[in-house]
């Protein structure tokens, strides 16, 4: 039987804005197992990113349920919603979103001090992240003197500072060059398929079709289907022959 | 890595360990800091140096000596006149206001960072207190040079009107004269501007951060300035 991380059930979000109700998902339905490599993939305004934003706990569904490792999330204390994102959830954002002020070893270390691990081990952990991503050598730059490309390195860093289960991110890809993006996919790849993490990805980066297990298509709020990986591969073919 | 433990609670922080990042974020930010402090050190200098002026005129007037310059002015023989009390009241405004506002845009153009630290596991009592121990440091050390610059705006203004009668009767320590108003004394306005100063500092930037830490990461993080 799959074992299941995140579970949504009938998720509606809406945004007031004046006078208007806008409603950027409209009662959406799924099951992502473990050590899956998911897209959410849709044109923007078609609320993945809102979606993306339930599953990682950084907004409230209006109504809903999400589920993560079988916990409805709504249910849990600010002190519990701050443990989770801090240690079963890596985030990396189309902005990178690093604290500019702090080095690249100071953002991948910030999510170990709020874990309470002692200095020590978390600047040794900082260094291997690092090296890991290919970095080791701009440790102590900051953000301002790094490329886009090295900056999501760090973010991705950042992202595994404290072992999460999950990796979120949202549209990874979206401001890098063509080769630059598809070093980060084959980077989180890597990590899905060496570390077993769970990816949770919105994009509309064709090049994502190609790592995903399923891609979830979002359209209007809602989920207008699931496709395994190979219905992707021939699709991918037919838009690389465009 | 394969975690389905129950989610345990979020540790606090010790208060070392925000210490060392307000201050680390101040460092760095240092520019722009400056710029923060020095909307402080400008409303305080201000309403300090309007303030120990009166008292000067006060203690002056109090030993029988006039202003130079002042003698057809309203001013009572002892007392404050309504002028003055306006000019108070005014620097007093401009200051609340002034520092109001820098340390309200100081925050609010960091919306983006509080969400960020939010992803990563940051309770929302610790994104205040960061910024609580920011403010209050920036106020204290903004509003002391703005005191100290006031006070001395008001010495040569004090020299000019009174020569160097000045020094022999410089209102330093608090009095009560026989008759007239109490005088504050140079060293307690000063302390007064230093305390208000990082009062106003630290309501003017905890209020916004208070509000941006309640909020939900995504929306802190959508938020444009």
């Amino acid at each position: 039987m799959a074992d299941i991380v995140v579970k949504t059930e009938d998720v509606v979000k809406e945004y007031r804005m004046g006078s208007n109700v806008l409603r950027a998902l409209d009662g959406i339905n799924i099951e992502i197992n473990r050590g899956e490599y998911i897209s959410l993939m849709g044109p923007s305004g078609s609320g993945k990113s809102t979606l993306f934003n339930m599953i990682g706990a950084l907004d409230r569904p209006t109504e809903g349920r999400v589920y993560i490792d079988g916990q409805n999330m709504s249910q849990l204390s600010q002190r519990q919603i701050a443990a989770f994102r801090c240690h079963r959830v890596g985030y990396i954002f189309q902005s990178y979103n690093l604290l500019h002020v702090r080095s690249a070893h100071g953002n991948v270390t910030l999510p170990m001090i709020f874990a309470g691990i002692p200095e020590k081990e978390r600047d040794e952990k900082a260094e291997k992240l690092l090296d890991m991503v290919g970095l080791g050598d701009r440790i102590y730059h900051l953000p301002d003197e790094l490329s886009g490309g090295q900056r999501q390195r760090v973010a991705i860093a950042r992202a595994l500072a404290n072992d999460p289960s999950i990796i979120l991110a949202d549209e990874p890809t979206a401001n890098l060059d063509t080769i630059t993006g598809r070093e980060i996919i084959d980077l989180i790849k890597r990590l899905n398929k060496e570390q077993g993490v769970t990816v949770i990805s919105a994009t509309h980066d064709l090049k994502m079709l190609d790592v995903s297990d399923r891609i979830v298509d979002i359209r209007d709020g809602l989920v207008e289907r699931i496709r395994n990986r190979d219905e992707i591969e021939i699709e991918v073919g037919e838009v690389g022959g465009e | 890595m394969n975690q389905r433990a129950p989610i345990e609670e979020q540790i606090d922080l010790p208060f070392v360990e925000s210490l060392r990042i307000s201050f680390q974020s101040l460092k760095i930010r240092f520019g722009r800091s400056i710029i923060t402090t020095a909307g402080i050190t400008l409303g305080i200098a201000f309403l300090v140096s309007v303030w120990t002026n009166n008292e000067i005129n006060l203690a002056l007037q109090e030993s029988g000596r006039q202003s130079q310059i002042n003698t057809f002015e309203e001013t009572t023989q002892q007392g404050i006149s309504t002028k003055d009390i306006w000019l108070i009241i005014m620097s007093l405004i401009v200051c609340v206001v002034g520092i109001a506002n820098s340390m309200l845009m100081a925050v609010t153009e960091r919306f983006r960072e509080i969400g960020t630290m939010k992803c990563l596991g940051a309770l929302d009592g610790f994104v205040v207190r960061l910024f609580l121990l920011e403010s209050g440091f920036q106020g204290f050390s903004g509003a002391l040079i703005g005191a100290l610059l006031g006070t001395l705006g008001a010495i040569i203004l004090g020299l000019k009107d009174y020569g160097l009668d000045l020094f022999f009767y410089f209102p330093l320590l608090p009095a009560q004269p026989e008759e007239g108003a109490m005088q504050l004394g140079v060293i307690v306005v000063i302390l007064l501007g230093c305390v208000l100063g990082m009062i106003l500092a630290v309501i003017g930037s905890s209020f916004p951060a208070w509000r941006a830490a309640k909020l939900p990461p995504a929306e802190a993080m959508r938020t444009e300035v």
